[in-house]
C-alpha cells in the first residue's frame, strides 16, 4: 500500500516537472504553425529583404528589417550604458568595498530590475526625453536613446549581480598571489580577477542582452510605433516587441494576416533569445566544471 | 618611485568611479521616484483608489484595474503554486542523472529567459483561442503562471538544495518513506526559502503588462471581475493606457497609480528580503 502511494506521488511530481517540457513544445509549436501560415502568404526573402514593414497599410509591406534594426538599435544603447556602469558596480562590490556596504546595497541594486517595466517606460517618456531634448535639439519625443538608456538603468542589476558572484568565486588564493606580487587593487582587478571570471561575466552580459531584445513597455511607451530602418537614435523607431503590443492594442480579426504578422514577429524574437539563451547556458556549465 | 604613484592615484580614481557608478542607478531610482511622488501623491486618495475607469481624468478612479490585480495574482499562485513546488522537489529529490534530468534542466534555464511577451502569444493562442476561455481572468493567470513557472521551480530547488544532508539521513534512518522526509522535513525546513522566491515571481507578475495585453486584457473595463471567466485590467494595463493619453490629466493618474503600484512591490520584496534573511540565519 506504501509503495504504491509513493509510486503514485512520485509520478505526480515527474508530470508536474514534464510540464515545463510542455510549455516549451507549446511555445515552439504556435510559433512555427502560426509563422508557416504567414509564410505560406508572404515570401520570406521578401520577410529577410524588404526595407519596409507597412502590414497595417493599404500598401503592405512585410520586411522585418525595421523591426530589426529598432530592436538591434535600443539594445544596443542599453547594453553599451549597462556594461562600463554594471561591471565597474561588480568589480567595485567585490574588490574595493567593505563587506556591510556590499550586503547592504546588493539588494538595493536588485530593485532596479523589481520596478516593473511599465513604470520604466513612463520615466523614459516623461522623465529623460524631455531631458535629453534640452541638448539635442530636434530630438522627437519618441526615440531610441531615451528608451535605451532607460533599459540599460533597468538591466544594471543583470550584470553587475551575476558578475559580482562570478568575481565572488575565484579562489581567494589568487588574489592573494596578486597582492604578494605587489599589485594594487585594480592591477589586481582587471589583470587577474576579471580574467579569471570571464566566462561568469560574459554570461551575464549575454543575459543582459537577451534581456534587452525581449524587453517590451520600455521601447512601445517610450521609443514610437515607426518602423524605419536606421540607425538615428533621436527618431522614433519600433521594435519587434513593440509591433506585437502595438498589434494586440487594436482590432485585428483572427486569421488575418496582420494577425499572422505578431507570430512571425514573435518567432524572430524567440530564435535570437533562445540562441543567447543556448549559449550563456553552455558558458555557464563550462564554468562550473572548472571550479568544481 | 613616480609608477608606484601612479599606481595608486588610478587605482583611488577606480574606487571613486566604482563608487559613483554604483550610487548612479540608485541615485537616478530615487530622482524618478521623486518625480513620480511630486506628480501623482497629490492624486491618491479614497476615491482614486475606488473610483471606475472614466474618460474625465479627475472622476478616473483604480478600481477595476485594482481588482483585476487582485484576481489576477490570487489565481496566478493557485495555478502555479502547486506545479512549480511539485516540479522543484521531483527534480531536487527524486529525479537520477539522467538525460531526462539534463533535459529538463536545460529547458527551464531555456525558459527563464524566454521574453515575457511570447508568453503572451502562447496564451492567446492555446488559452484564449483553442481552450476558447476568452481574454478572461482565468486566460491571464494561465499565461503568467506559465511565465513564473520556472521562477518558482529555480528558486524552490535552491531552498531544498539548502537542507542540510543529515536531515534527509536522519529522516530515512527513523524509517520514513521518500515522500514523508519531504513532507514532513525537507518542505517545513525550507519554507522560508520557498516563500521567498514565490513572493519574488508573484511581485513579477503583479507588474508584467505585455503578455496581458497580448492576450487581449482590456484598458477600458467597466465592472470589476466577479468570476474567473469575466474580462479584465490590470493595473500596469491602465497604467499604461493614462500614459498614452494625450491630456495632462492623466499623466497625473498614471503618476498616482505607479505609485500605488510601487508600493506594492516594493511592499513584496521588502517581505522577500525579510523572510530570505531570516530564513538563511537558521541554518548558519
Amino acid at each position: 500500500m506504501r509503495k504504491i502511494k509513493e509510486l503514485v506521488i512520485e509520478r505526480g511530481l515527474l508530470l508536474s516537472a514534464l510540464i515545463t517540457i510542455a510549455v516549451t513544445v507549446g511555445i515552439v509549436l504556435v510559433l512555427s504553425i502560426e509563422a508557416v501560415n504567414f509564410f505560406s502568404e508572404v515570401s520570406i526573402i521578401d520577410f529577410l529583404t524588404d526595407p519596409e514593414w507597412t502590414p497595417l497599410f493599404t500598401d503592405k509591406h512585410f520586411g522585418i528589417l525595421p523591426l530589426l534594426s529598432g530592436t538591434l538599435l535600443t539594445s544596443f544603447i542599453a547594453i553599451a550604458f549597462a556594461v562600463p556602469v554594471g561591471l565597474s558596480i561588480s568589480i567595485y562590490l567585490s574588490e574595493y568595498a567593505p563587506k556591510s556596504f556590499r550586503r547592504t546595497i546588493k539588494p538595493l541594486l536588485e530593485l532596479l530590475a523589481a520596478v516593473p517595466t511599465v513604470v520604466y517606460g513612463f520615466f523614459a517618456l516623461m522623465v529623460v526625453t524631455p531631458f535629453l531634448q534640452s541638448f539635442i535639439p530636434g530630438m522627437s519625443s519618441f526615440n531610441s536613446l531615451s528608451a535605451g538608456l532607460v533599459m540599460g538603468i533597468m538591466i544594471i542589476p543583470y550584470i553587475s549581480s551575476l558578475s559580482e558572484d562570478a568575481l565572488h568565486a575565484v579562489p581567494n588564493s589568487l588574489r592573494e598571489a596578486a597582492y604578494g606580487m605587489g599589485s594594487t587593487r585594480l592591477q589586481n582587478s582587471f589583470k587577474v580577477m576579471v580574467p579569471a571570471a570571464s566566462s561568469g561575466i560574459i554570461v551575464s552580459i549575454i543575459l543582459a542582452i537577451s534581456r534587452a531584445i525581449g524587453e517590451t513597455m520600455i521601447v512601445a511607451i517610450a521609443a514610437g510605433q515607426q518602423p524605419r530602418l536606421t540607425f538615428d537614435p533621436t527618431v522614433p523607431v519600433e521594435t519587434i516587441t513593440a509591433y506585437i503590443v502595438q498589434v494586440s492594442l487594436g482590432d485585428v480579426q483572427h486569421d488575418s494576416l496582420e494577425y499572422k504578422t505578431i507570430f512571425a514577429a514573435g518567432i524572430t524574437l524567440f530564435i535570437f533569445t533562445f540562441l543567447l539563451n543556448t549559449i550563456s547556458y553552455r558558458i555557464r556549465k563550462k564554468f562550473q566544471e572548472k571550479y568544481e | 618611485m613616480n609608477n608606484i604613484r601612479k599606481n595608486r592615484l588610478k587605482d583611488q580614481a577606480f574606487k571613486i568611479w566604482g563608487i559613483f557608478c554604483t550610487l548612479l542607478g540608485l541615485v537616478l531610482l530615487a530622482v524618478f521616484i521623486g518625480n513620480i511622488l511630486v506628480d501623482g501623491i497629490m492624486r491618491i486618495d479614497w476615491e482614486f483608489v475606488m473610483n471606475l475607469p472614466s474618460r474625465k481624468p479627475e472622476k478616473a478612479g483604480i478600481y477595476t484595474a485594482l481588482m483585476g490585480s487582485i484576481w489576477v495574482l490570487l489565481l496566478t499562485t493557485i495555478i502555479a503554486l502547486p506545479v512549480g513546488i511539485a516540479a522543484a522537489i521531483y527534480l531536487e529529490e527524486y529525479s537520477k542523472k539522467n538525460k531526462l534530468a539534463t533535459i529538463l534542466e536545460v529547458n527551464i534555464s531555456n525558459l527563464a529567459g524566454v521574453p515575457s511577451i511570447i508568453y503572451g502569444l502562447l496564451g492567446l493562442e492555446v488559452f484564449v483561442r483553442i481552450m476558447e476561455m476568452g481574454a478572461s481572468v482565468l486566460a491571464g493567470s494561465f499565461t503568467l503562471a506559465l511565465l513564473i513557472l520556472p521562477i518558482v521551480i529555480v528558486s524552490t530547488r535552491e531552498a531544498l538544495k539548502a537542507v542540510p544532508k543529515s536531515i534527509r539521513d536522519a529522516s530515512f534512518a527513523m524509517g520514513a518513506s521518500k515522500w514523508q522526509t519531504v513532507y514532513h522535513q525537507l518542505l517545513p525546513a525550507s519554507f522560508g526559502g520557498i516563500l521567498t522566491g514565490i513572493i519574488l515571481a508573484l511581485s513579477r507578475a503583479v507588474g508584467e503588462t505585455a503578455p496581458l495585453i497580448v492576450i487581449g486584457a482590456l484598458a477600458y473595463v467597466p465592472f470589476a471581475p466577479s468570476s474567473v471567466m469575466d474580462e479584465f485590467s490590470v493595473l500596469p494595463i491602465q497604467i499604461f493606457n493614462w500614459i498614452t493619453r494625450p491630456q495632462h490629466g492623466f499623466v497625473e493618474n498614471a503618476a498616482a497609480a505607479i505609485i500605488i503600484l510601487l508600493l506594492i512591490t516594493f511592499v513584496m520584496n521588502g517581505i522577500a528580503v525579510y523572510f530570505r534573511n531570516k530564513w538563511q540565519k537558521k541554518f548558519k
